[in-house]
């Protein structure tokens, strides 16, 4: 198969497909970073990630709409506004949702699971009502459209970089939040011991809330900045939900690096397998290899003490 | 069995059909509305359907939720569209229809059920409905068990040909064929590279359309497919820019289609260029509408409508369309099959004089509609239409300009010899 | 000790009775052929959930992957009826006679070996269960001898079942694709679409659903049960008592799935096809729902849960479409908010308590001393 090529072409595959690797990687980071705070953290499985994803994605949507219909001067730069408000969406919708369902379920993660299907279920429907069953396109502005050309083979995709930015950008964010931040103290301090936490004076409901409404809010900018690469519809959602859930429990749960190594290995192997074979045996190997790994290590990659 | 299409053959039909879709304001100079009472009930049915004196049900099973909801809204507007029409132009043999929808919710055996439950229990005169093969592979039993009519929008793979269904998209060969020929002869393709979503209807046309370019000498670079939902394109998009075919051919669908041309286009990979060119049989305006216009222009698509069409029968529908479902809406090459669905059932019936399946069955052959928004179609001994093949230049406002059609109708040819 | 060795205690026979009266009687007298063919696909996602009261109830393992044996249960029973279905006669306009007909479009041109076996319904039949146990087997022998459970387990039984389907719908030669194997017609020349043959294969369902629950019954009652029960709750103590858990933990597991797939082999049986679709994720975690509806805990509530959600499931999308996934949603909340126990927990607490008020006071039930509950005892 390689012989195929010349040495030039060879290491344009090898550039090219080391990026096409590199945002897999930032888009599986994105996807993961918020739930691995939510499972990692507090242990709760949100099975409506997804959704909260796909809220960004129609906040962002309609922020394109509105900005172009009333405001078209700012339309170049309105994307990153609507980071901000697809994060204040998730936020606001993560809180609410743990003042509702999430804090009466701490002690049966199994349930939490199931409810929060069934509020996966029922945010399809009310995207589906309110925007409609059909996809929805998000016009960008055109300096993210393009593509950079290094070679003639070699172009980076604007959007790719974008994401990638955002994505160190974010990361680098949560990290300086959880180990620096007071705030961050207190998450970790109620992880690992949720009444000592609470006997020095820590609010402990308030930093679970805060905590939910953060993980589901990166979701949002997630989302937001998926519409750049991917669909927006009622049920896009679930196309991520099994793979983020795979990047988080291998990447060992409760540790945020090990996410990001979990995303980089099982990135890197899917891209690279995809230039190989067809898309459908890649991702099935990506999986089987994943869950076979998962077989022999199930504390994935890396390893915390978590709360039980 | 051929025909020559071109020849008139049912001239009663065809008086009735005239006063069809794009005559409606003109109901009260041309339209004679059949009376009820020229037909009585219990000749008309015999098998005990749902028909009385002044209505008759039939079935529209589509998607309203799960995945699919996405693809089958507009199939389901374009029918309710046709029903109302219908009856205010008087019904069908004097009667209303009255329509029962039932949601088969993305899911292949709810379609089943519900298939069985619009047949059996509100005994319906015909069901319009399915879009997926897959959802049609799980009904049709249930339609030969019980004798029950289908009206099928969506192109497809073919390799089916049952009584029960009249076919009202482009089977694989119809669809493919001549947009082949046109992008070889045009455009002067050498090299193809064929890329499709993973399941039997990108497979099998794919499978055509290798032969097929076989045929003609040239040469297939690649072949892929990607589960369906798939969202990460960059490496396929990689391959292909190395393998520098002249034709990408992708039969990508529902969200990975987003994903798709959002990354070539990101990829540096101008479709308005055309090198490659893009020709796909999967994006009508409907799905341009979650891509982007801006993502797709440049691409061709081959289909047998377009919203652009320009003729009269179209602006006609397409006005209609909009005023019951809003300005925003467009029309896909599925929308319009199916709303040929309810017309030529009408069609059939008449032809008939009987609401009886079997009869419709043997009267569908032959049938000719020369008011369908795509022109002309008739119903082949197979139970699929002559059309007329097109292929359409996308454009940034998310329309399709029509490039080119084929100058007579194309044989519905669901067994394609030398093609299997 | 002698009371609690037995397989059913007195109220749980009137339980019993009840449910076959039910099943075997009231529905069939109640309702058409139609709707009785709907309510035999309704029951057999029961065993399902029969299965997951065992393995998630008793034993506390949340399996998300149950879908993964109904399907592979239905396939089996599927392939069976595929080939029965593709003589070479019935198939003769196809280019290799006598294959089903979506190998034929995949220019597929002979059978492949691991179908050749599925021509005997004797091996068929022990394949419906072996097939799927053994699959369960692998995955619980991987996972539990490595103390994983929980949520990760729920998480791995989600990507397996990912991985399944993304491999069926991708070896369309062999598996049909994602349009399943469809249009099955005989079994051992036995017309199965007819009504009578609906009627008849409603009653083998019925019957066998209830041999299943009379022995997951059993397995509850024993001293296996009990130390599922344990292990749930506190599975060191049961481990540092010399038991080996992973091992229990397999086999409930295993005997989850092979209920499942005689679930699924009856859904082809009654529907007359099998789809990947049922060995999704969503699928999966829907029947996690019946389960929960009907009570976790309980056997007869997984029942009842599985009958109850399918019905309102049918009777919503029928009326209002648009509002289903509501109902379905504010569904799995209530359960898990406001009903932990579902059907089984409201009936325990509130329904019983004023039947036996009832029965109290209605001087023929003192009188002859009827045993309506443990505590008449």
């Amino acid at each position: 198969m390689i012989g195929d090529y010349t040495f030039g072409e060879f290491t344009s595959i090898l550039a090219m497909q080391g990026f096409a690797g590199l945002s897999l990687f930032s888009v599986f980071v994105l996807m993961a970073l918020g739930l691995a705070i939510i499972f990692g953290q507090m242990g709760v499985i949100n099975m409506a990630h997804g959704e909260f994803m796909i809220l960004g994605a129609y906040v962002t949507y309609l922020c394109s709409h509105l900005v172009t219909t009333y405001v078209p001067v700012l339309f170049p730069v309105y994307f990153f506004a609507a980071m901000v408000l697809a994060f204040c969406a998730s936020f606001s919708l993560g809180v609410l949702v743990e003042w509702a369902l999430i804090r009466h379920l701490y002690r049966r993660p199994l349930d939490t699971l199931l409810a929060t299907w069934g509020l996966s279920l029922i945010l399809q429907q009310v995207y589906r009502s309110v925007f409609g069953a059909r996809e929805v396109g998000v016009t960008l502005p055109d300096w993210m459209m393009g593509s950079v050309a290094l070679t003639d083979m070699i172009e980076i995709p604007i959007n790719g970089l974008f994401v990638m930015g955002l994505t160190i950008l974010i990361a680098f964010g949560v990290y300086l939040m959880m180990a620096r931040s007071t705030f961050g103290k207190q998450v970790r301090a109620v992880l690992q011991n949720r009444v000592m936490a609470g006997a020095v004076g820590i609010n402990t409901k308030r930093v679970d809330r805060l905590t939910f409404g953060l993980g589901c809010g990166i979701a949002g900018i997630a989302g937001a900045a998926f519409t750049m690469i991917g669909s927006t519809g009622p049920t896009a959602g679930q196309l991520y939900i099994v793979d983020t859930f795979l990047v988080v429990v291998f990447g060992g749960a409760g540790s945020l690096i090990g996410t990001i190594a979990s995303a980089f290995t099982i990135s890197q192997a899917q891209s690279t397998m995809e230039f190989f074979m067809s898309g459908s045996m890649a991702k099935v190997l990506t999986l089987l290899t994943v869950v076979g790994i998962l077989m022999l290590r199930p504390q994935g990659l890396f390893t915390l003490n978590i709360r039980r | 069995m051929k025909e020559d299409p071109s020849k008139n053959l049912m001239s009663v039909t065809r008086r009735s059909l005239l006063a069809g879709i794009a005559a409606i304001p003109l109901l009260s100079i041309t339209g004679m509305p059949l009376l009820a009472a020229d037909y009585p009930t219990a000749t008309v049915n015999t098998t005990g359907l749902a028909v009385t004196d002044d209505t008759v049900k039939v079935g529209i099973l589509h998607s309203v939720t799960g995945t699919m909801a996405i693809s089958e809204t507009g199939s389901v507007q374009a029918e309710k569209l046709a029903i109302e029409q219908i009856n205010a132009m008087g019904g069908v043999l004097g009667r209303k229809i009255e329509f029962i929808q039932e949601d088969g919710a993305s899911d292949w055996p709810t379609f089943a059920e519900k298939a069985k439950k619009l047949l059996v229990q509100d005994k319906a005169a015909a069901v319009f409905g399915c879009w997926t093969s897959a959802s049609r592979k799980a009904v049709l039993p249930v339609f030969e068990q019980y004798n029950g009519m289908l009206y099928y929008p969506t192109f497809y793979e073919g390799l089916e040909e049952s009584p029960n269904v009249i076919y009202t998209g482009q089977e694989a060969t119809q669809q493919i064929l001549a947009g082949i020929d046109w992008v070889v002869k045009e455009k002067g393709a050498k090299s193809f590279y064929l890329l499709g979503s993973d399941y039997i209807w990108p497979r099998t046309s794919n499978k055509i359309a290798r032969k097929h370019i076989e045929k003609l000498g040239l040469e297939v670079v690649g072949e892929e497919y990607y589960p369906l939902g798939h969202t990460q394109f960059n490496s396929v998009i990689n391959k292909i820019k190395l393998k520098k075919p002249d034709v990408i051919y992708a039969i990508v669908v529902g969200g990975s289609n987003v994903a798709f041309y959002k990354q070539l286009k990101a990829a540096g990979i101008d479709l308005a260029k055309e090198k490659p060119l893009l020709l796909t049989i999967s994006v009508t305006e409907d799905e341009i509408l979650g891509i982007g216009g801006e993502n797709m222009a440049g691409a061709y698509a081959m289909m047998k409508y377009f919203q652009s069409l320009d003729n009269d029968n179209n602006k006609a529908f397409v006005e209609a369309f909009k005023k019951m479902w809003g300005d925003d809406i467009v029309i896909g090459d599925v929308t319009q099959a199916a709303y040929l669905g309810p017309w030529l059932w009408k069609a059939a019936v008449e032809k008939a004089g009987s609401f009886d399946i079997d009869k419709i069955k043997a009267a569908s052959p032959g049938i000719e509609l020369t008011t369908a928004p795509e022109g002309y179609v008739k119903i082949h001994e197979n139970h699929h239409l002559w059309s007329k093949a097109r292929v359409g230049h996308a454009q940034l406002d998310g329309q399709y300009k029509v490039v080119y059609e084929t100058s007579e109708l194309m044989e519905p040819d669901p067994f394609p010899e030398g093609y299997q | 000790m002698t009371s609690d060795t037995q397989l059913f205690k007195p109220r749980e026979w009137v339980a019993l009775a009840i449910l076959a009266a039910i099943i075997l009687i009231v529905i069939p007298i109640g309702v058409d052929t139609f709707r009785l063919n709907l309510v035999g696909k309704y029951l057999t996602y029961a065993f399902v959930a029969i299965g997951l009261v065992l393995c998630w109830g008793l034993g506390g393992i949340l399996s998300l992957g149950q879908g993964i044996f109904f399907g592979l249960g239905g396939y089996c029973m599927a392939m069976f009826l595929k080939l029965e279905a593709s003589t070479p006669e019935a198939t003769k306009i196809q280019s290799t006679p006598g294959i089903p007909d979506f190998m034929d479009w995949n220019q597929i041109t002979e059978l492949p070996f691991w179908w050749q076996p599925f021509h005997s319904l004797s091996f068929t039949l022990v394949a419906i269960v072996a097939v799927p146990a053994i699959f369960a087997y692998i995955i619980g022998a991987a996972m539990f001898k490595r103390r994983v459970g929980g949520v990760y387990f729920a998480i791995i039984t989600q990507a397996v079942a990912a991985i399944l389907t993304i491999l069926i719908i991708g070896q369309q030669g062999y598996t049909g694709g994602v349009n399943g194997i469809t249009d099955l017609r005989t079994l051992l020349g036995w017309d199965i679409r007819t009504d009578d043959a609906k009627t008849v294969l409603y009653f083998v369902n019925a019957v066998l659903l209830i041999a299943c629950l009379v022995a997951a019954q059993f397995v509850r009652v024993s001293k296996f049960g009990r130390l599922l029960v344990a292990m749930r709750d506190r599975e060191d103590r049961v481990r540092f008592s010399g038991y080996d858990v992973a091992n229990f933990k397999i086999f409930i597991f295993c005997l989850a799935a092979a209920f499942s797939a005689i679930g699924g082999a009856m859904f082809t049986l009654q529907v007359g096809f099998m789809s990947p679709s049922f060995v999704g994720i969503v699928p999966s975690i829907e029947m996690v729902i019946f389960c929960a509806v009907g009570g976790r805990m309980s056997l007869f509530g997984a029942v009842y849960g599985a009958l109850l959600v399918n019905f309102a499931k049918t009777t919503f999308s029928e009326s209002f479409p648009e509002l289903w996934l509501f109902a379905m949603g504010g569904l799995f909340i209530a359960v898990v908010m406001a009903f932990p126990n579902g059907l089984a927990g409201v009936f325990r607490d509130h329904v019983e308590p004023a039947l036996l008020k009832l029965a109290q006071r209605l001087p023929l039930w003192r009188a002859g001393g009827v045993p309506l509950s443990s505590s008449a005892k």
